[in-house]
């Protein structure tokens, strides 16, 4: 079983950037309703992808630095890493097919 | 897991000719209040229910921070909280979940046929669409392009960007100000931008609005574009009185104008009034014997928590009478 793991402004570089895998970032913060909706799909998926793609969470208020950078002004959002570089966004709740269908897209 | 075996019974239903058939006894599409409050009582009146979600549980209700209408709970509850106790609440009864898109409701009387969107096929003896609204959009230059950087339809998702900014809310029901409130608690400033003169929003929200110092009012005027690069900086408002157009600097611009009933798989099957809401009785039945419509789709709806999930339970009392007497 895989579950998305923490990560941080200090940590952020190690754990996402200098990766091997492409990293699935799920933005987001306590007070957020969506975030709850999303949170179990995004749990899923890191089951289906285990070994494919690393799963991370970011909590926004605790880590402003990081959402800061990426222009990150809506919750949730997922933003997909690969070789350090973001490439694909997914801001708002979407079904999980959707959110496969661009993790597969990145894969492909 | 779950879910994958989901997928192999919905592809056992489409190969229905083939002998291993599945037939729901209520067929529920969407999962906000109507939807959750009518399978909890289909469920409970021991029909086979099965609820199918194509988006996000709870819809609206989801996005919302603080509910103090719903009745029993004095001290308000978060929508998030009450949307995953209702559904809690419902698969308790044997109400079984579906995470995918219905996109077309077949009559082959007299059971339904629903297909999804994964190209599944379920027939059902009786179907109650609760497939609720969507967020009307402004349509304006910008917009789209700024959804995520500036452009919210989820104040109480948002907001929190932008502490101590300027943002502007679009709207006068009770939507836009009930988010102009949450929002006023983090901008240094709250522009309201209202098409007319006159809110529609209820009493004690206006009250509170007018209260709130860094709230402002800009009556009788509309946005006409969005601008920004990496985000939202400012919109040109146009007075419609005047037609004079000026510029107003924000980072944030929170949408709350109204929605749009989900009364496209109801096209050709039932009647729709002109703002494309399904026509129905006090029973939340359709002309179609064994399709009922309830919540935000269907006319005439009060539009709130607690009247959607009546609904919801009015037309689950009524499907279970509509199959006691015809398949019973």
């Amino acid at each position: 079983m895989a579950h998305p793991t923490d990560t941080s402004d200090s940590t952020f570089e190690q754990d996402v950037l200098k990766d091997d895998l492409p990293v699935l970032v799920d933005f987001w913060a306590p007070w957020c309703g969506p975030c709850r909706m999303v949170a179990p799909v995004v749990e899923e998926l890191s089951d289906d992808y285990d070994g494919r793609v690393k799963f991370m969470k970011l909590n926004t208020d605790e880590n402003p630095q990081v959402a800061g950078k990426y222009g990150i002004r809506s919750i949730p959002t997922l933003l997909i890493f690969k070789g350090g570089e973001p490439v694909g966004q997914i801001v708002g709740f979407r079904p999980k097919s959707d959110l496969s269908k661009r993790l597969d897209e990145v894969l492909a | 897991m779950t879910r994958i075996d989901d997928e192999a019974q919905g592809r056992t239903a489409a190969l229905a000719d083939e002998g291993a058939r599945e037939v729901v006894d209520v067929a529920i599409i969407g999962g906000g209040p109507a939807g959750l409050a009518a399978a909890l009582y289909a469920s409970r009146a021991r029909r086979r229910t099965v609820l199918w979600e194509g988006g996000m549980l709870g819809g609206q209700v989801a996005t919302t921070e603080r509910i103090e209408n719903y009745p029993g709970y004095p001290d308000s509850v978060h929508g998030v909280d009450l949307v995953l106790a209702m559904h809690r609440q419902a698969e308790q009864f044997g109400t079984e979940t579906r995470y995918e898109r219905v996109t077309r409701i077949e009559h082959r009387a007299p059971l339904f046929v629903l297909h999804t969107e994964q190209g599944h096929a379920v027939e059902a003896k009786s179907v109650v669409v609760t497939a609720g609204a969507e967020a009307n959009k402004l349509g304006v230059p910008g917009e789209a392009e700024l959804v995520g950087r500036g452009v919210s339809y989820c104040a109480t998702c948002d907001a929190a960007f932008f502490t101590g900014q300027q943002v502007a809310v679009v709207g006068g029901g009770d939507a836009a100000l009930d988010e102009a409130l949450f929002t006023a608690r983090f901008a240094s400033k709250v522009t309201v931008i209202h098409r007319r003169d006159t809110l529609r929003a209820s009493r004690i929200l206006q009250e509170r609005a007018f209260a709130t110092p860094n709230i402002e009012f800009l009556w009788d005027s509309v946005v006409e574009t969005v601008y920004g690069e990496s985000g939202v900086e400012w919109l040109t408002v146009r007075d419609v009185r005047s037609g004079a157009t000026r510029e107003l600097p924000v980072a944030g611009l929170f949408i709350f104008i109204g929605q749009t009933p989900n009364t496209g798989l109801l096209e050709g099957l039932v009647p729709l009034d002109r703002g494309g809401h399904a026509e129905v009785n006090l029973w939340m039945e359709t002309p179609v014997p064994g399709l009922f419509v309830a919540g935000d789709v269907r006319a005439e709806a009060a539009r709130q928590l607690v009247s959607a999930a009546g609904d919801g339970a009015t037309a689950a009392i009524r499907a279970d009478h509509y199959l006691s007497a015809n398949f019973d």
